[in-house]
């Protein structure tokens, strides 16, 4: 029998790293971001079918890049823990912060345990019920938790479109300048999207008990176009 | 509370009620007849009916444990989703318990599948619930409730009946559940017509419910002091929609004011 290959530690975490990095690189691109009325998530996704962005509780929205059988396991077990909690407590309970955490200690968990990591990241939003309570929580392939303010991108090329984001999103705005900053971010300066290769959702302030709700193309063209 | 993770072999699906299971948050069922050696609250009388645009349904708001009114303000219609409600009459506690579970069942759904079910396939999902809930049913804790909503793949009103076993029963026109059932439905069932116009309708289990009231001791009547009404709401395409007590006091007084004059006075019961 042969002596097992020693690895040192910081070679593997870098490997798996490396490893998660370039899965979530393959896929495309999303950005959150606030708006006067709420938090918008736009995504470059062609598929009407398989979503990257949906709904989690009243308040709390999710979405995620990467490999999709891998965050929409998340996504459904996020809708499981949201609806859990808020049966055995009460809907006010529910909140993105709990759920972050426990997306962040999944992904660290299985980054350091598991044969491979996920190759995902993934967004928790919360609406609040005046602009300064909404919250945008990022969770990286390995558990890092971050508390984004205003917008933030996740999957490949993150900071490019995060400069292009930076320089052309306003705090406040309306839900047409903040669509077209985020899809002309998501672009880039060679190439436009149409309203059919993205999938936006809102969680809206003025929509009642479950603030999601999803934009559909024709209503995205008109607010592209909108002046 | 942790991230609810299972295998694919072990996945509960959309299933809420499994998942509530699993997390161990379902309440025991007790082994002997609870009914008689506890005072158990019970609520009543709740109709539904059919009209041109969907259903209206409505429930009194008094809740009994034996000869005492336990509650007067308690709520037996409830929206299942936006365009569907249920109505409940039974054992109160396990009642409102059973319309939580059932709410959150559609909702998880929707959430978990990315559609709604459709509306046959809410009333198989209470059914089943009903039936789940059988053995607590045995020990004195029936539930009974009704379903009604809006079929936006037919563009009608539907109507579902249940018994204590989980049977269910599609109504045409109209249905009736709780101790006061019988006296509602006969006065909703004289002034049914084809073609009634939501007023009329609402006025209709209005009065249903208010000649339940008059024989039944566990339904309640319109309360004008406290300002009590039923509940009663419309689901139509445009949702679940529950009419305001303004617009149901001004019913009741006009209701009221008829059956007064109708009556023509002060009935001879004594005096001189």
């Amino acid at each position: 029998m042969g002596m097992p290959f020693y690895v040192a530690p910081e070679q593997m975490m870098k490997d798996r790293a490396d490893y998660a990095r370039k899965g979530i690189a393959r896929g495309r691109a999303l950005i959150a971001c606030t708006f006067d009325e709420g938090i918008l998530v736009c995504a470059e996704n062609p598929s009407r079918m398989l979503r990257k962005v949906s709904e989690i509780y009243d308040r709390i929205g999710f979405a995620g890049v990467g490999k999709y059988n891998e965050f929409d396991q998340l996504r459904i077990a996020g809708v499981r823990h949201a609806d859990l909690k808020g049966f055995s407590f009460s809907r006010e309970d529910v909140d993105a912060r709990g759920l972050a955490n426990q997306y962040a200690q999944i992904l660290g968990q299985v980054f350091t345990h598991e044969m491979k990591p996920m190759e995902v990241e993934i967004l928790v939003a919360e609406v609040g019920h005046d602009p300064s309570g909404d919250q945008l929580f990022h969770i990286l392939y390995d558990g890092t938790l971050v508390d984004e303010t205003g917008w933030a991108v996740l999957g490949g090329e993150a900071e490019a479109i995060g400069e292009r984001m930076g320089a052309a999103w306003a705090e406040g705005g309306t839900l047409a300048t903040a669509l077209r900053a985020a899809a002309g971010a998501l672009a880039g300066p060679e190439r436009t999207l149409p309203a059919t290769e993205l999938e936006v959702a809102v969680l809206s302030r003025g929509n009642g008990r479950r603030t999601f709700h999803r934009i559909e193309d024709d209503e995205v063209a008109a607010l592209l176009a909108a002046d | 509370m942790n991230l609810p993770l299972y295998s694919p072999q072990d996945d509960p699906g959309p299933n809420f009620a499994e998942l509530v299971r699993r997390a161990g948050l379902l309440p025991p069922v007790p082994d002997s007849a609870v009914d008689g050696r506890l005072a158990i609250t019970h609520g009543t009388t709740c109709v539904a009916v059919r009209y041109a645009d969907g259903v209206v349904m409505a429930g009194d708001r008094r809740a009994t444990s034996g000869n005492f009114i336990s509650h007067r303000t308690i709520e037996k219609v409830f929206p299942a989703d936006r365009h569907s409600g249920v109505a409940i009459a039974g054992a109160a506690g396990p009642a409102v318990e059973m319309v939580r579970l059932f709410q959150l069942q559609l909702e998880h759904y929707e959430k978990v599948e990315g559609a709604p079910i459709s509306l046959e396939g809410k009333a198989n999902q209470l059914s089943q619930m009903v039936r789940n809930h059988l053995p607590a049913a045995m020990q004195g804790l029936a539930v009974v409730p009704i379903f009604a909503g809006y079929d936006t793949a037919r563009s009608a009103g539907r109507i579902f009946q249940y018994d204590v076993t989980g049977g269910r029963y599609e109504e045409f026109d109209h249905a009736a559940t709780g101790s006061g059932s019988l006296h509602a439905v006969t006065v909703v069932k004289l002034g049914y017509r084809d073609a009634l116009e939501e007023g009329a309708v609402i006025d209709l289990v209005l009065r249903a419910l208010y000649e339940a009231a008059d024989e039944d001791s566990a339904t309640g009547g319109p309360d004008l002091v406290r300002g009590i009404y039923p509940v009663v709401a419309t689901i139509t395409d445009d949702g679940f929609r529950r009419i305001d007590d303004e617009d149901l006091q001004s019913r009741y007084m006009a209701l009221l004011e008829r059956v007064a004059v109708e009556r023509g006075g002060i009935e001879a019961g004594g005096g001189s």
